[in-house]
């Protein structure tokens, strides 16, 4: 199925969980925030949230600002 | 003297110069910078991820330790409270839990000026769902009072526009502003040099908060060590009280004992 990261078209597998993505993604364990259709998932939900097809996923970290 | 600390949501700092982590060259030029700044409360802003980029890049909180620093999570580019509130929240879980954010909602990409109705509108949101809100706000003091009493932990008036190091444009609107408030009062952006630095700190300000004056310098960590000084230098000066102008000269050497 496709889903949203980031504004980019990706596919994954039916049910893939947030921490499928972020190990397929060499981002398993970076320091990052993570929400799905604008409503945050918690790092302790990562394991057990699975995306439905059309997600749109928001991966953010913090970067050099004022 | 031993000065009273800065007591910002609770906790006390020994720093009144707060710094942004933006337009720095490198992650080294970053890190010395706000190593010379002696800054204690470091700003960052909150953004996609870049996928796909190098590994090896090093991430800002693991140069800027969350372990050293109080970090500061903005929301630099929100020009509407529902994206600001969006990206504080996201920033708390980004930051396991931490609830202190800069609030500024912006109101067109010119003046980068900020958007006081849909700042309230958002601080009365997050002060709601539990953040501690620092608040950068025009130096109108009639919301500047407003935010205060709506519960904002510190109220930041601009003293020029973001990134313009035009310096301290209207000196009597921030004296109004520190009159009648009961919340630290940080001038945050429009300063340029170390002594528009030392102006804020003299009018009374509790801290500074600046990240162009610094990073724009031709010598970034150089400047970040004169605004430390600059900073520690406005606020002794305001503390020790500054002599009266006068309009004409007043002899320092004694009159009488002249030999000739």
């Amino acid at each position: 199925m496709d889903i949203f990261v980031n504004g980019e078209s990706r596919q994954v597998q039916d049910s893939c969980s947030v921490q499928q993505l972020l190990e397929e993604m060499d981002l398993s364990g970076q320091r990052l925030a993570l929400e799905v259709n604008e409503e945050i998932v918690p790092k302790s939900r990562h394991s057990e949230y699975c995306f439905n097809p059309g997600d749109k996923v928001e991966i953010v970290n913090a970067i050099g600002g004022g | 003297m031993q000065d009273e600390k800065l007591i910002i949501a609770g906790k006390a700092y020994n720093s009144r110069l707060l710094v942004g982590t933006g337009k720095y060259k490198d992650m080294d030029e970053t890190r010395d910078a706000i190593e010379a700044s002696g800054a204690e409360i470091v700003t960052v802003a909150i953004r996609r991820t870049n996928i796909g980029q190098n590994a090896d890049e090093p991430n800002l909180l693991d140069v800027i330790s969350p372990d050293k620093y109080t970090i500061l999570p903005n929301t630099a580019g929100c020009y509407t409270a529902k994206d600001a509130v969006r990206t504080c929240q996201l920033a708390r879980e980004l930051l396991d839990g931490h609830d202190l954010v800069k609030l500024e909602v912006l109101g067109d990409q010119k003046t980068l000026y900020p958007n006081m109705v849909d700042t309230i509108e958002a601080a009365e949101l997050l002060i709601k769902d539990g953040f501690k809100v620092m608040v950068y706000t025009s130096d109108d003091p009639i919301i500047a009072k407003r935010l205060e009493e709506m519960g904002c932990v510190a109220v930041m008036p601009l003293a020029g526009l973001i990134g313009s190091g035009l310096g301290i444009c209207n000196p009597h609107n921030i004296r109004l502003i520190l009159e009648n408030a009961n919340v630290p009062i940080l001038v945050d952006a429009g300063v340029g040099t170390a002594s528009d630095a030392a102006i804020a700190m003299e009018l009374g300000c509790d801290a500074v908060l600046m990240n162009t004056a610094i990073a724009g310098a031709q010598k970034p960590v150089l400047m970040a060590s004169a605004m430390k000084k600059a900073i520690e230098a406005g606020r002794e000066s305001f503390l020790a009280g500054r002599m009266p102008k006068k309009a004409y000269a007043s002899a320092s050497s004694p009159i009488d004992g002249t030999f000739f």
